[in-house]
């Protein structure tokens, strides 16, 4: 009943909104445009990578892109993102774990869903996620599209369903005629919300860091605590750089680390839940570092609060924190460096090189469905 | 007074633009530091390091740098890490070469590379350094020679992820693993001598990597002798689960040729070949294919391999009822179908190569090296191309030539700018917000005034 009175009293605004509703016809910062879709532009672009898999050192090509989409859908896909009328009963957008300010994840170890539910595991940054191929912590899905469908329709995430996403962007006055405008008719189907939506997602390209500046030959944006810092990181005493791959920082393998969960959390077998094979217990994705700074807590858990305490894990000891009686095949890159704090500061420097925030998109001050876009979640 | 001042710019602005005709030597003498002199070099530079002792890491992303070690009446430069040193030499740059080192006590590899590609590394001694001796890691195009390497706890050369590489003429003993190839294409294992290690020469496939394979590898006229060190491999890594008394391993490798090696004295075997089971204990990757493939095997000479076989390898044997290991071991379930091939295979001790089929290949004479001749394509950064790049890669992100994208098109900041680049520099480190219809400028203040002053007047010249 309150639902349907919020609905009559918004009415008015909406439709006086309707009309005014223009998505973009320009790319988004980083993007050029060709033939109307909209491809990245980086300083990444002028080299080769072995096997085209885009892992290894400075110079170093990107993997593949999620491109080609056209400014609108990628616009109306950033409507969507933070529209909460995508989700069951209007209070959770997209946003709503991966905000914004919070390095487009929420600043909790646990992610709280519909009716303040608490998910499994920690929101991940969205930045750059358009190079991924594997998504979510254990991997299990290979596409953006095939990614949302988990958080979109989870009974303790969002808490919708397809035919209610349907019903209600069907039934938004403005959202046919964006879908028009991005595809050319008025129809919505599940297809096209997931591709406006993986359209702006890949639009979250962060490679403008100080960093990168440095990986192509700018060397004096960098501090001489920072180059220790990546010289520590690139170490094969720490060994970091051996998962997380410049120049996206990751390389999209399954690592098992054996970190810890919070406590009196049962133990999270990761990546062997999915596919069964007890090799990979405890397994999850390399996530990427880029723009880490923003997105603490860290590891699958939100175990740690700080990157101090995340890269001070790995120097604990192979395995420390493995519980007792648990058999995991730790992958063989974990060990016992032994750093000195020093080196833990310095790598705590160099992480904070990788924050580039020059293509944040276009906040939204108003969605179409006329609710209140989610923008900044103030922690409770 | 002007005029040298002018004089010495226009020479920078050569310098960077034409390295190849300014290459210089830039020499670094005892209680000096390498690193110093690599921060002033610009490619094409040799960096002429003299005897002494250098207690330093050194890290190189530049492109086209020499490190050359001098040598004088037996006296060498040493780079100490003091077992407390991360790694000796770090270097990311194309055309990397670093020759005449002798490299100790560091705690990481004492010679590390990430995706240079046309690097060479020869003439170097390493001795009781850490992880890795050399380690080149995503490179393509390498050669490496003549260095000796000793004292490794895992593998004394470890090509990794990389293309195209010529390993000769190297000495490694005394260390885990002498010579491994792994997840690498197209490489040369010619002339080495691999002695006393755990295991001399291996070529694997390891799981969990971002580049999937290894093939096309040939390991010829090696001496692999006495390979009998017990492990001493720090505990999870991978090699410290290769058993001790092995000459050459092929685990998961395809297309890997062994002709004209001397393999002898091996007390578990000659040359063991297996599937990605031989390590039990490491996740499973269902992208990894985890046999051996069509394996050539031609001439070899294999003697007294086998005296004293590791306990299943022993077992093994006695299933042929004989009590000492063999020259040539497939295990059990891999590499035992037909697309193997051997000839002459009256002349080893084997075991579970009998469905291999004879090779029509007798020898690899055709193949010379497998480097990419002219060298793997890599541009150098230059002045003019780093303001092209910059303008590029973060400029042209928001200002399109003639339309309007994040920020107002360049022909407009040049119409309001005219001939001020200095003034566009200004903006750039600071940005106001001008217009009340664009979104404000982040600023790029990291950027150095005479990058930014570059870039602002690269952006007046634009013309498309």
């Amino acid at each position: 009943m309150r639902a349907l009175l919020s609905g009559l009293l918004l009415l008015p605004v909406l439709s006086s909104l309707a009309a005014e509703w223009r998505l973009s016809e320009v790319c988004p910062a980083g993007f050029r445009p060709e033939q109307g879709r909209c491809y990245l532009q980086s300083l990444y672009g002028e080299y080769a990578s072995l096997q085209d898999s885009g892992v290894g050192g400075l110079k170093t090509g990107l993997p593949p892109l999620r491109e080609g989409f056209t400014p609108q859908q990628i616009d109306l896909g950033r409507l969507m993102f933070f529209d909460p009328l995508l989700s069951g009963d209007g209070t959770l957008a997209c946003s709503s774990c991966h905000q914004p300010s919070k390095g487009f994840a929420d600043g909790r170890g646990l992610s709280v869903g519909i009716n303040g539910q608490l998910a499994h595991r920690s929101a991940p940054s969205l930045w750059n996620v358009g190079f991924l191929k594997r998504l979510f912590w254990d991997a299990r899905a290979s596409s953006l599209e095939e990614q949302m469908e988990g958080p979109l329709y989870s009974p303790i995430e969002m808490g919708n369903s397809r035919e209610h996403l349907l019903k209600s962007l069907n039934e938004s006055a403005a959202y046919p005629a964006l879908f028009k405008q991005a595809f050319g008719d008025s129809a919505i189907s599940l297809d096209r919300i997931y591709t406006a939506i993986t359209a702006f997602e890949s639009s979250l390209v962060s490679l403008n860091s100080r960093y990168d500046l440095y990986a192509n030959g700018v060397h004096e944006v960098l501090n001489k605590d920072e180059i220790e810092g990546m010289n520590v990181f690139r170490s094969f005493v720490a060994r970091c750089a051996e998962c997380h791959t410049p120049p996206t920082f990751t390389n999209q393998q399954i690592a098992i680390l054996g970190t810890p969960e919070p406590d009196g959390h049962a133990f999270d077998s990761g990546v062997q839940a999915v596919t069964g094979d007890a090799s990979q217990r405890g397994g999850f994705k390399v996530p990427t570092l880029r723009n880490i700074e923003f997105s603490a807590p860290y590891m699958h858990s939100g175990r740690f609060e700080t990157l101090r305490e995340a890269v001070a894990f790995y120097t604990g000891g192979r395995g420390h924190a493995v519980p007792e009686g648990e058999k995991l095949n730790l992958h063989w890159h974990i060990w016992e460096p032994n750093l000195t704090d020093r080196e833990i500061d310095v790598l705590v420097a160099f992480l904070k090189t990788l924050s580039d925030e020059s293509f944040m998109p276009p906040l939204p001050s108003a969605v179409p469905s006329g609710l209140r876009p989610v923008v900044d979640v103030k922690p409770n | 007074m002007k005029n040298p001042i002018r004089l010495g710019l226009l020479c920078l602005g050569l310098l960077c633009s034409m390295p190849s005709l300014w290459a210089a030597d830039i020499p670094v003498k005892d209680g000096e530091s390498i690193q110093d002199a690599v921060n002033k070099a610009s490619p094409g530079d040799v960096v002429l390091i003299y005897p002494g002792t250098y207690k330093e890491s050194v890290y190189i992303d530049k492109d086209n740098i020499t490190l050359r070690g001098v040598v004088e009446e037996g006296k060498w430069p040493v780079l100490e890490g003091e077992g407390k040193r991360n790694d000796a030499i770090l270097y990311s740059g194309n055309d990397f070469t670093v020759e005449w080192l002798t490299i100790t006590h560091y705690k990481g590899n004492a010679i590390m590379g990430q995706s240079g590609n046309n690097f060479t590394i020869r003439y170097n001694k390493v001795i009781d350094t850490g992880v890795y001796g050399i380690f080149p890691q995503f490179g393509k195009n390498g050669l490496i020679e003549y260095n000796v390497l000793s004292g490794i706890e895992d593998a004394a050369i470890y090509v990794g992820m990389c293309d195209n590489v010529d390993v000769r003429h190297n000495e490694v003993f005394d260390n885990v693993a002498g010579i491994e190839i792994e997840n690498t294409r197209h490489a040369l294992v010619e002339n080495n001598y691999a002695h006393d290690n755990t295991a001399g020469l291996l070529v694997f496939i390891t799981p969990g990597l971002p580049i999937k394979t290894t093939f096309d590898v040939i390991l010829r006229n090696n001496f692999v002798v006495n390979n009998n060190t017990p492990n001493f491999g720090a505990p999870g890594s991978i090699v410290s689960k290769v058993p001790q008394g092995i000459g050459i391993v092929v685990m998961a490798a395809d297309d890997v040729i062994v002709e004209g090696n001397i393999v002898s004295g091996n007390k578990t075997a000659g040359i063991v070949i297996t599937d990605l089971a031989f390590i039990t204990d490491i996740s499973s990757d269902p992208e990894s294919e985890p046999n051996p493939d069509r394996l050539v095997f031609l001439d070899n000479l294999m003697f007294d391999n086998g005296a004293d076989p590791v306990a299943e390898v022993k077992a093994l044997m006695l299933t042929q009822f004989s009590r000492t290991g063999p020259d040539i071991l497939a295990t059990p379930g891999s590499a035992q179908e037909q697309d193997n091939c051997i000839i002459n295979r009256e002349r080893y001790t084997s075991f579970g190569v009998k469905k291999w089929s004879e090779c029509e290949r007798r020898n690899t004479a055709d193949v010379l090296s497998y480097r990419i001749p002219g060298g793997a394509p890599s541009e150098p950064v230059t002045a003019t191309n780093r303001t092209k790049l910059l303008y590029q890669g973060i400029c042209a992100g928001c200002h399109a030539y003639n339309m309007r994208m994040i920020g107002p098109p360049t022909l407009a900041v040049q119409a309001l700018y005219r001939n001020d680049a200095q003034g566009i520099a200004d903006y750039i480190a600071e940005p106001h917000k001008v217009r009340p219809d664009y979104p404000a400028m982040p600023s790029q203040g990291h950027l150095s005034p005479e990058l930014r002053k570059d870039v602002a007047e690269y952006m007046l010249k634009v013309t498309k």
